[in-house]
């Protein structure tokens, strides 16, 4: 393989990981918070049709964009009602939010466009630019730095750059701010939580709220960035890759970037290369397709440590009187 | 899903007055959608075209899930529809549990036999028009590297892609063809997003003409063969007009003829095997206004003369699906 052909495999990974990192993010924030979400891929499919049919009816990306966080977010307070309020099971009202954008989107979508349940194909302003990064040009021919530089960073969506952005303020909220502090107590020992006065019902919502924002942005890199409108479905079990993501990151920010590079990498190899030879042996594309699962299988049996969730994830809070 | 609401009802309605109504005939879409530009497309516009010309009406039915295909098949015979046509290869196996329960029925399969008294089998020499957008593919190359995108690596895929290599070998027996599959589940038929990202991944090998035969896959293709500046080609419909200047050409596939012919001939159609090659114009290259810039004269005429060549025997493009194997390979 030679350092062009990486250069283009690693391009197509960075472009490919962008809708797994923000729902990767998402997810991770939210069972922080002691709420699994199993929804992750729904919304990102609501976020994906609201980007591409507002899009194309306002004719600004950016708007379709704020559209499809608004939705997400609408999703995601659905689950908050379903699971923190009312105490219902978290795992269903999750399964449930995904059968619904399946069915909803297409449906919407046939009335509006009358197109089987896509939207039309989006061009010029409704879809998101390139950027190409400042000196991208002047730099291109240095040798190492240029190719990184000119041929991996620059000349994608804005989206993929805010996605990177997401991981060290994750980080930062998480960590280094009361508000993570208490985030993360809240998955932990919501009880104490509350002796200290702090509603665990309040930052729950504020959990989830924000997974919806970013799988809102998710789903809108999907329909807008990657492709040039919304197809029935397309999300394509992205959801559920940037579910397993988080797990084998273990629930933290800069080991979820690691994560969604690594099965953006595998995507983007499968999708280059059809057959691949390893010490004379020919791996099938299928077994690269399959490999996220298979690894997180792996991690979940504990064969490389141990993934261990937020210690209140998935259990309603009820409080003691 | 709508279209879905209103056949609900009317079939349930029609259960009352089957026996009443003069039998209409019905059209199952396959997976992938009444509306993907490409091989259901083309079926809904030869179904549009008859009720145009001749003010009858037909039921159409879009599944939803693969585990439909029998339910709604049944459904349609039941109903009373005569005679009905379904599309795909994938419902081979679904007439073969249908079609003998109603013998006064008569089913239609596009795309795939079925050896059944009642059953007409309607296939298309894709291999044959394949040839031909894969000579137009090599002249309209200037890089030396042409490529392929498939649905799922299915024989009748493979059919595609193998016509391809030849007709590009025939013009340029040097020629780099790259070829990639989407996918192994119905999922490939529907992902543009992939489809795209291959497209990209083949552009950046070299390829400047990328040919799709992957249902909605193929809109992400072709979109992405536009935004690199390079030829695609479309697939079963004429997609010239989605990227005019982009799309070199399409592949065509009459599928509306073989949907229009039967709609015409009504219950109790000729059965038995139906081949829709280059001869009885079943396959084809689309010239449109959106596309004839970038075919020139010469282009045409080699095409043209090929076309004669197969028509009369003199060319045989071999057809992967009869062993399996592909020469240009």
């Amino acid at each position: 393989m030679d350092f062009a052909i990486l250069v283009q495999v690693l391009e197509s990974t960075l472009r490919l990981a962008t809708p797994l990192l923000f729902a990767c993010l998402a997810g991770l924030i939210s069972e922080r918070a002691g709420v699994f979400d199993i929804g992750l891929e729904g919304k990102m499919l609501a976020g994906a049709f609201m980007a591409a049919a507002i899009a194309f009816v306002s004719g600004n990306v950016w708007i379709g964009v704020a559209a499809a966080v608004g939705v997400s977010v609408v999703m995601s307070l659905i689950h908050g009602v379903a699971s923190i309020t009312f105490r219902g099971n978290q795992l269903i009202s999750g399964v449930a939010i995904n059968f619904l954008a399946a069915g909803i989107t297409v449906v919407i979508a046939q009335n509006w466009f009358r197109q089987g349940g896509r939207t039309p194909s989006l061009s010029g302003d409704m879809r998101m630019q390139r950027i190409d990064l400042p000196f991208a040009e002047a730099l291109r021919d240095v040798p190492v730095l240029g190719p990184i530089y000119h041929g991996i960073l620059s000349g994608h969506g804005l989206l993929v750059y805010v996605g990177l952005l997401c991981v060290p303020l994750t980080w930062y909220m998480l960590f280094r701010t009361r508000f993570g502090l208490r985030l993360r107590a809240v998955g932990e020992n919501p009880a104490a939580v509350d002796t200290a006065g702090i509603s665990v019902i309040g930052m729950r919502y504020g959990a989830v709220a924000i997974c919806g924002v970013l799988c809102g942005l998710a789903g809108a890199y999907l329909s807008t960035g990657l492709s040039a409108g919304f197809v029935q479905d397309m999300s394509a079990g992205r959801g559920f890759i940037a579910l397993a993501a988080m797990i084998f990151a273990k629930w933290r920010p800069w080991h979820a970037l690691g994560a969604v590079w690594l099965f953006g990498l595998l995507e983007a190899v499968a999708n280059r290369f059809q057959n691949i030879e390893i010490l004379g042996l020919a791996v099938p594309v299928q077994a690269m397709q399959a490999l996220p699962y298979i690894l997180t299988v792996v991690i979940l049996a504990g064969f490389v440590g141990k993934a261990i969730p937020p210690r209140a994830g998935g259990s309603a809070y009820v409080k003691e009187h | 899903m709508t279209s879905l609401k209103p056949l609900l009802g009317a079939a349930s309605a029609l259960g009352l007055t089957a026996s009443l109504a003069h039998a209409e005939p019905a059209l199952m879409f396959d997976l992938g959608g009444k509306f993907d530009k490409s091989f259901n497309e083309a079926a809904y516009n030869g179904a549009e075209r008859w009720r145009e010309e001749t003010g009858g009406s037909y039921r159409e039915i879009e599944m939803q899930a693969a585990a439909q295909r029998v339910q709604f098949a049944r459904r349609l015979a039941e109903a009373g529809s005569n005679p009905v046509v379904v599309l795909g290869f994938q419902n081979a196996p679904t007439l073969e549990e249908v079609a003998p329960d109603y013998p006064d029925t008569s089913f239609v399969l596009i795309d795939a036999v079925v050896d059944l008294p009642n059953v007409r089998s309607v296939i298309f020499a894709e291999h044959e028009g394949s040839y031909l957008v894969g000579m137009l593919a090599a002249m309209a190359n200037e890089t030396g590297t042409i490529s392929f995108v498939g649905g799922m690596e299915i024989p009748l895929i493979a059919a595609f892609a193998c016509g391809y290599a030849q007709g590009a070998r025939a013009v340029n027996p040097d020629i780099e063809i790259i070829v990639n599959y989407t996918g192994d589940t119905p999922a490939a038929w529907n992902d543009p997003v992939r489809g795209g990202e291959i497209a990209r991944a083949q552009i950046s090998q070299g390829s400047d003409v990328v040919f799709a035969a992957a249902g909605g896959t193929g809109l992400g293709v072709l979109q992405a063969a536009e935004d690199a500046e390079v030829f695609s080609i479309g697939v079963d419909s004429n997609q010239n007009h989605l990227h005019p200047g982009s799309v070199l050409t399409s592949m065509l596939k009459l599928v509306d003829q073989a949907v229009y012919d039967a709609f015409t001939e009504g219950p109790g159609l000729e059965t038995g095997v139906v081949m829709m090659d280059l001869a009885a114009d079943g396959v084809g290259y689309a010239l449109d206004e959106h596309n004839e810039h970038l075919i020139s004269a010469e282009m045409q005429d080699a095409v043209e003369e090929a076309k004669a060549a197969i028509i009369a025997g003199d060319l045989i493009v071999h057809d992967y699906r009869t062993d399996s194997t592909c020469p240009a390979f």
